[in-house]
């Protein structure tokens, strides 16, 4: 058994070692005609007299290929810029898109090769590490060790793994010219779903549904006899898989726009931005029915599902970030902030963003049915600004860059704004809530412990206080972890829901509120 | 409840009193939260040597397997005690003059009071087995204890935990996380023999030995032997077996830790003597929580009661009688957990070990051998006496009602759906467990059906 999970792990690291060395691999070399088909025509002259330098030459790796291209490109704009020349100025974004046509040799040669060697042989390591786990231990989580793991607690392995997460997504939010070579290995697969070749996104989701279903994996072996936990994580592997990778990527085979049926506004942020309606408006029938089906997710369906299971019924069963958290981030769920202090944050932030975001998407919408005499352009300064801060740098580079630093739902929790407006519902109008048993409660402090989102249960627990809280996810781990049977998940009536003055059973003697 | 004593003569009542409490545990602590909210003026004070706030004792074990760190099992943040204006001192308390209403402290000033409530906890037996005193060699009650413990297991290959009781089995659990192979010396025939019928007792055995511990049953202790560094290197068996081992965990229960009052004036058995609102035998000095003997106790009660809940109520009690009109102690139906590895106990009312007419028992066991269920009741009327559970969880409020409401077996039976606690999505044994009810006592109950619903409403969890 353990050799079998040494194996295993042997795999995952090899793998995750050839897997960053490819981006120091390959040559890159641009010839004009391909240069001549990627861009958009006003600028393939332009292009050819800027890039003169570069065509035909040959670049050992995607860094020094994407400086070159950068500068001349740099250069040309500061030009134009200088000149007030605005319409002349390049805005669009080629440094990808090029660098991907100028790849040549070893990488671009072996993609199939490569991608058995890196993400194939990485995800079968991991499973030879997970499954053996707990075989012929009786069924029964087993929290053993995690607060001596240099991995789960915050140690060397743990930070340098956030570090490691936080440049990955740097770069494949800000630089994906640099990491072309990966997308390299994705190409055939892209091909086969969409017809197209592989984006630096069509990257990111097929790593980031592979590691649902990976860490879903060991979420079963992990919970095992936990029939709550696994019907929950199945549910979130199967929508992440069909509903966010699949279904989006055959759309666009069918030359529809690319669209998550399960994700919603506001944290699908740009769902009213311009582009998108105009996208949705111009695929015929398809397309008018994503929309009203994304107005209906709002209106209709989080109210209504919110109110008779709760904010679970999304965050810890369907939504794609929660997936992630909820598999992936299972391992540093317990590094969630549980002071009073961070819950005063968490207010401060994710609940300004619900406004932010809602004002932005109102004046957008008041912009369009003026048809842009109100603002004109300028909303897209605020779509930038927020896609920038919010949509990239918070949910992506430090909802998961921060896993290992903070735990798993620090987008969740003080960013999405999705997760404010189901909370606010949940909070006011619900039927769920967490139960606590009398006064079973022994303060022992593992329901907070492992709380992701940071709520200090057992503050509610040891008072014989049901848990109504905006954040709760309703993921369940408090109840499974839970020694003395004290917490159980409940929708019921509404009336005796919010105990506002906890007795706890058992003392006759007095009435104590606690 | 209310009766003729008045807090006046109960206690001092003076604005601005000073209340030291001794002991920051669930009993300290409860009692000096519960006070602070009805006397907004006294000062109080809690001291404690142990650790300077409030820590879950319950959760030790949990600090050892690396499930929580010792900030975890704090229930207060620790800004909590100066926002309620809860004086800590942490420091030991070396003796108390009752006539000058003084305590000493190990290193600090000493400290006056005016109302002086005890609430000094238990400390772990030891039999004067020769060898007791060596290294390795250990109960567990206390922090430094824990600590104790990991440095002494840190370079341990086996371990002997003798004891079978709730802190025996947690003890095997810790030693078995860290991979130490343990051996479990209970005395008796089976685990916990004097508080769990034989068929829970053995379905508890099973687990423990499914988790590998090397479980001898019947077997006592005799001594502890050195190994010539002051360390020990095995256990002496009464019948002369000889187990080495580098550890050696004595769980063999606890008694009141009264070292600190015994030849005083106050009056102690084998505990603090305390009548039914927890007044000593001195004036404005009291006791609660593990350290505290009840003069007379309850019916179908022990004169100790060393658990978590009762030192709660005690606080919750003393708390009230000290700034109300005192009202007797009276806790309501008995109830506990524990936790034996993976499966939980819980029980509510009273179930003996054993039993004699007109008292009868239903027990039922899932064919896993993992979940049970035991109800004790009278033979004759049917009125319920307690229930045993394991590895099912029920709900403490449905219990207490039925206890108090004197409900027979069969109603509750009927009725168990509405008591089952588990998860979502969890098998439920509650008819299963009618049925074998009804083949037991030839009877033809069939489960209670709340008002029934449609198909809509099943499906929206209504
Ligand atoms: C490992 C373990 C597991 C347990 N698990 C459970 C469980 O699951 N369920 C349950 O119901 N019960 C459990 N118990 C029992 C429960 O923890 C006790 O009943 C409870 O903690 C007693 O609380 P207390 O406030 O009376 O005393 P304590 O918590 O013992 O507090 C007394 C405090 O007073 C301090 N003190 C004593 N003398 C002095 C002095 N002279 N000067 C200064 N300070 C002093 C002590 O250091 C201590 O900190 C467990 C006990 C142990 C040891
Ligand atoms: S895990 Fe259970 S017993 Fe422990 S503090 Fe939370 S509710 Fe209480």
């Amino acid at each position: 058994m353990k050799t079998l999970q040494g194996i295993g792990l042997g795999m995952f690291l090899l793998a995750l070692l050839t897997f960053n060395a490819l981006l120091f691999m390959g040559r890159f070399e641009l010839s004009e005609p391909e240069m001549a088909q990627s861009v958009k025509q006003e600028h393939v002259e332009v292009l050819r007299q800027e890039l003169q330098p570069m065509l035909g030459k040959t670049y050992s790796s995607s860094f020094a290929f994407a400086t070159d291209f950068n500068s001349y490109l740099d250069a040309y704009n500061e030009k134009q810029k200088n000149s007030q020349q605005w319409d002349r100025v390049i805005w669009d974004d080629y440094a990808f898109t090029l660098a991907k046509v100028a790849s040549e040799g070893f990488v671009k040669n072996n993609k199939l090769l490569l991608l058995l060697l890196t993400v194939v042989l990485g995800a079968a390591g991991a499973l030879f590490y997970i499954l053996p786990k707990y075989k012929g231990e009786p069924e029964g989580i087993k929290n053993n060790g995690i607060m001596f793991s240099s991995n789960k607690s915050r140690g060397v392995v743990g930070i340098s793994l956030g570090a490691y997460l936080i440049l990955v997504y740097m770069l494949l939010y800000w630089f994906p010219e640099y990491i072309v070579n990966w997308t390299l290995l994705v190409d055939p697969l892209s091909h086969a779903l969409s017809g197209g070749p592989a984006s630096q996104w069509f990257l990111y989701g097929t790593i980031y549904t592979l590691a649902i279903l990976v860490m879903g994996v060991r979420m079963f072996r992990r919970y095992r006899g936990n029939n709550y936990q696994l019907l929950r994580t199945a549910s979130v592997m199967f929508f992440q898989l069909s509903f966010a990778f699949l279904i989006p990527e055959v759309l666009v085979l069918l030359n529809k726009p690319w669209y998550d049926f399960k994700n919603i506004w506001p944290l699908d942020y740009d769902f009213f931005f311009e582009y998108s309606v105009a996208s949705m408006l111009g695929s015929g029938s398809l397309g008018m029915f994503m929309l009203i089906w994304g107005i209906l997710l709002i209106l209709v369906a989080v109210p209504v599902f919110t109110y008779f299971y709760g904010k679970r019924w999304y965050c810890s069963w369907v939504c794609g970030c929660g997936g992630l958290a909820e598999t992936a981030g299972d391992p540093y769920r317990h590094l969630s902030d549980k002071s009073l202090k961070a819950w005063k944050v968490e207010r401060w932030m994710v609940y300004p963003i619900l406004v932010f975001i809602t004002g932005i998407t109102i004046l957008t919408i008041a912009n369009y049915f003026t048809e842009f005499a109100l603002l004109r352009q300028s909303t897209d300064v605020l779509h930038q600004w927020y896609g920038f801060l919010i949509g990239a740098a918070f949910a992506g580079v430090v909802g998961v860059g921060f896993y290992p630093l903070m735990g798993n739902r620090v987008w969740c929790r003080f960013g999405c704004p999705l997760a404010a407006y189901i909370g606010l519902i949940q909070r006011f109008k619900s039927r769920f809530r967490i139960t606590t048993n009398g006064g079973q409660c022994i303060s022992c402090g593992n329901c907070s412990t492992y709380c992701e989102m940071g709520i200090d249960v057992r503050w509610y627990a040891q008072r014989g206080q049901n848990i109504v809280r905006a954040s709760c996810v309703g993921c369940g781990i408090c109840a499974s972890v839970c020694p003395r049977g004290v917490l159980k998940l409940e929708n019921g009536p509404e009336q005796g829901r919010i105990t506002d003055i906890p007795v706890l059973t058992g003392n006759d003697s007095v009435k104590v509120l606690s | 409840m209310k009766d003729s004593v008045h807090t006046g003569d109960f206690c001092i009542l003076t604005k601005g009193r000073r209340i030291v409490i001794i002991g920051n545990g669930i009993a300290g602590v409860t009692c000096a939260r519960h006070l602070r909210k009805r006397d907004s003026e006294a000062q109080i004070t809690i001291i404690s040597g142990e650790t300077e706030h409030f820590f879950s004792r319950t959760a030790l074990m949990y600090i050892y397997m690396g499930h929580m760190k010792y900030e975890h099992t704090k229930p207060y943040e620790d800004w909590f005690w100066e926002k309620n204006r809860l004086q800590l001192v942490h420091g030991w308390v070396t003796s108390i003059d009752f006539g000058k209403k003084e305590l000493q402290l190990q290193q600090q000033e000493p400290i006056k009071y005016d109302i002086l409530i005890l609430a000094l906890g238990s400390k772990p037996n030891m039999f004067g087995w020769p060898g007791q005193e060596l290294q390795g060699v250990q109960g567990l009650y206390s922090y430094q204890d824990l600590q104790k413990m990991n440095e002494s297991t840190a370079s341990c290959q086996r371990a002997v935990v003798v004891g079978g009781g709730l802190i025996g089995v947690e003890m095997a659990e810790m030693l078995l996380s860290r991979k130490l192979p343990v051996t479990f010396l209970v005395r008796e025939a089976g685990f916990w023999e004097h508080v769990l019928p034989k068929e829970e007792s053995e379905l508890v055995m099973r687990h423990m030995r499914e988790h590998h511990v090397d479980l001898r049953l019947q077997t006592e202790l005799k001594e502890l032997l050195d190994d010539g560094t002051g360390r020990v290197r095995a256990v002496v068996t009464a019948s002369g077996e000889e187990i080495p081992c580098q550890f050696v965990g004595l769980a063999v229960g606890v008694r009141p830790n009264i070292e600190l009052v015994r030849n005083t004036a106050l009056e102690i058995n084998r505990g603090i003597l305390v009548n039914e609102h927890f007044a000593t035998n001195i004036p404005n000095v009291f006791a609660i929580g593990d350290c505290a003997e009840y003069r007379v106790p309850l019916p179908n009660r022990q004169s100790v009661e060393q658990v978590w809940y009762t030192g709660r109520m005690h606080g919750e009690t003393l708390a009230h009688n000290l700034t109300h009109e005192p009202v007797k102690y009276n806790p309501g139906p008995w109830f506990n957990s524990a936790k034996f590895f993976d499966i939980e106990y819980q029980t509510y009312g009273m179930v003996p070990n054993t039993w004699e007419e007109p008292v009868a028992s239903f027990y039922w066991e899932h064919e896993s051998g993992k979940i049970a269920f035991r109800a004790v009741f009278n033979g004759t009327d049917k009125r319920l006496h307690g229930v045993n559970a394991f590895g099912l969880r029920l709900r403490h409020e449905f219990f207490d009602r039925a206890l108090k409401e004197n409900r027979t077996v069969e109603e509750v039976l009927v009725k168990l759906q509405e008591a089952l606690f588990d998860p979502e999505f969890y098998a439920k044994h509650n008819y299963e467990m009618l049925q074998a009810y009804n083949r037991q006592f030839g009877t033809n109950l069939e489960p209670e059906k709340k008002k029934k619903k449609g198909m809509l409403a099943a499906l929206l969890g209504l």
